[in-house]
């Protein structure tokens, strides 16, 4: 316990080492977490945060590198949370954000890899967790990087304040984007490798449709052509990024944002904590076998059945107590 | 209904930096290496062509475990050691760093002497990689 509190102290100012081992801690969801996260929260807050997706291979990484050279050439000390996803066969990740970045050693950088999927709750619970760390040991500026496929650019709504989605020329056409969900999600979008074909194309088709869903929006998502590898658009980029900043500044809309973001994560936590609370007081696999069994021979239909396991559970529990 | 998913992602996963020591472009061995410890369950980061000093900074905020080099260019004398010399003096004193490449075998009790914890030449069995690493974070984990 103890211990704990020295590597929190030492987080808060600024040193490296103890701010690794916090955010492996709760990565892993240790016994210390939840009391790390008590004592790192009431210090977290004061960072703006970003957020870059995007389908694999379109440059988030080189777009992160080139964002966060502009950030430290403003002064600013910035915190990164890269996420790749993880073998579904072993567990294992190989996390390759890093190759991308170029840091000056006078700069205030930390860069952590993370594997998607590792801890339970998923992704916005931790990456929401390091970067909260980050933000208490200083960062001013916290960039989330992850791909956008599947459930986590949802995630990365929930955990930023100004999300970016990245595009490119061949990443597929429109519709694709729209199937993605990719669409609903950004307040800025980026047309990176614009110095391939067919990026013109492609960002004014993003425009078309921001065009017809953007009547009722405050905000209209920018659709900015970048190419991040010769250093192309990038300050256009980072101005949006901080016109965006500046308008959620308005009439408390970063409030606002912040605190939906907050409800959602709670309910998200007791929803994970009821199903916790479930396993641990109602585990009974025989009886699920065995209605298994039931369903499987058509005595019974998968959703009585369940109903049925959930009532049994908590009569059960009623008569133990 | 016992959580299934817990104890597995209670267990350590082992983090390893990968990195090409200076200069030296040879990077199809090292990717190979690191697929094959991504197979074993391991969470590799990779992190390119790389100098001792950055080598260390990203062993120290990805909190790894290993240190993993790979060197095909002769320059494992100079840059090896230094790397571990780094690593302490940061602080991070059960960090064990591995050396792959090609290294004249009587250079092996050299680079053991100036602390680096195991080196494998080009013939050496994917498993037996694993293995050593398996074990040296297992030691790792009993002596802290």
């Amino acid at each position: 316990m103890k211990d704990i509190d020295l590597l929190v102290e030492k987080s808060l100012s600024g040193e490296k080492l103890a701010t690794a081992r916090l955010i492996s801690i709760v990565e892993r969801g240790d016994d210390a977490a939840p009391s790390v996260m008590e004592k790192i929260y009431p210090h977290s807050g004061s960072a703006y945060y970003i957020g870059v997706t995007g389908p694999p291979g379109v440059g988030k990484s080189t777009i992160t590198d080139r964002l966060v050279s502009l950030f430290c050439g403003g002064g600013y000390s910035v915190g990164i949370v890269a996420v790749d996803p993880c073998s579904p066969f072993s567990g294992g990740a190989l996390l390759g954000d890093r190759v991308r970045m170029h840091v000056k050693s006078d700069w205030d950088v930390f860069f952590r890899s993370m594997s998607a999927g590792r801890v339970m709750g998923g992704l916005a619970k931790t990456t929401k967790e390091a970067s909260r760390i980050l933000d208490a040991g200083g960062k001013e500026i916290i960039i989330v990087e992850t791909v956008g496929v599947g459930q986590s650019e949802l995630d990365i709504t929930q955990a930023t304040d100004t999300v970016v989605v990245v595009l490119m020329p061949d990443s597929g056409d429109a519709v694709q984007m729209m199937k993605a969900g990719l669409m609903e999600i950004a307040d800025i979008f980026v047309v990176n490798k614009a110095d391939r074909p067919g990026a013109e194309n492609l960002s004014s088709s993003v425009e078309g449709m921001l065009d017809r869903a953007s009547q009722t929006m405050e905000w209209k998502p920018p659709v900015l052509l970048t190419a991040a590898s010769l250093n192309r658009g990038i300050d256009r980029l980072y101005d949006t990024i901080w016109n965006h900043a500046r308008f959620l500044k308005e009439d408390s809309r970063l409030e606002k944002r912040r605190k939906a973001q907050m409800r959602n994560e709670m309910q998200s936590r007791i929803e994970g904590e009821l199903l916790q609370m479930f396993r641990k007081h109602f585990g009974n696999e025989e009886e699920l076998n065995s209605l298994a069994e039931k369903v499987y021979n058509k005595g019974i239909d998968p959703q009585t059945a369940a109903r049925t396991f959930l009532e049994n559970g908590f009569e059960l529990k009623k008569r133990r107590e | 209904m016992p959580d299934r998913r817990s104890s597995e992602d209670m267990e350590r996963k082992v983090r390893i930096v990968m990195a090409k020591l200076g200069l030296d472009i040879h990077w199809r061995g090292v990717l190979l290496v690191s697929q094959f410890l991504k197979d074993a369950g391991m969470e590799v980061i990779y992190i390119g062509n790389t100098f001792p000093d950055q080598i260390v900074a990203a062993a120290i905020e990805e909190d790894a475990d290993i240190v993993g080099l790979s060197t095909l260019s002769g320059n494992h004398l100079t840059l090896g050691p230094k790397v571990v010399t780094l690593l302490r003096e940061k602080g991070m004193t059960d960090v064990k760093v591995f050396m792959g490449g090609v290294i004249p075998p009587h250079h092996v009790p050299l680079l053991k002497e100036a602390g680096i914890y195991e080196v494998y030449g080009p013939d050496t069995a994917m498993e037996v990689i694993v293995k050593g690493i398996e074990n040296a974070v297992a030691r790792r984990a009993r002596s802290s």
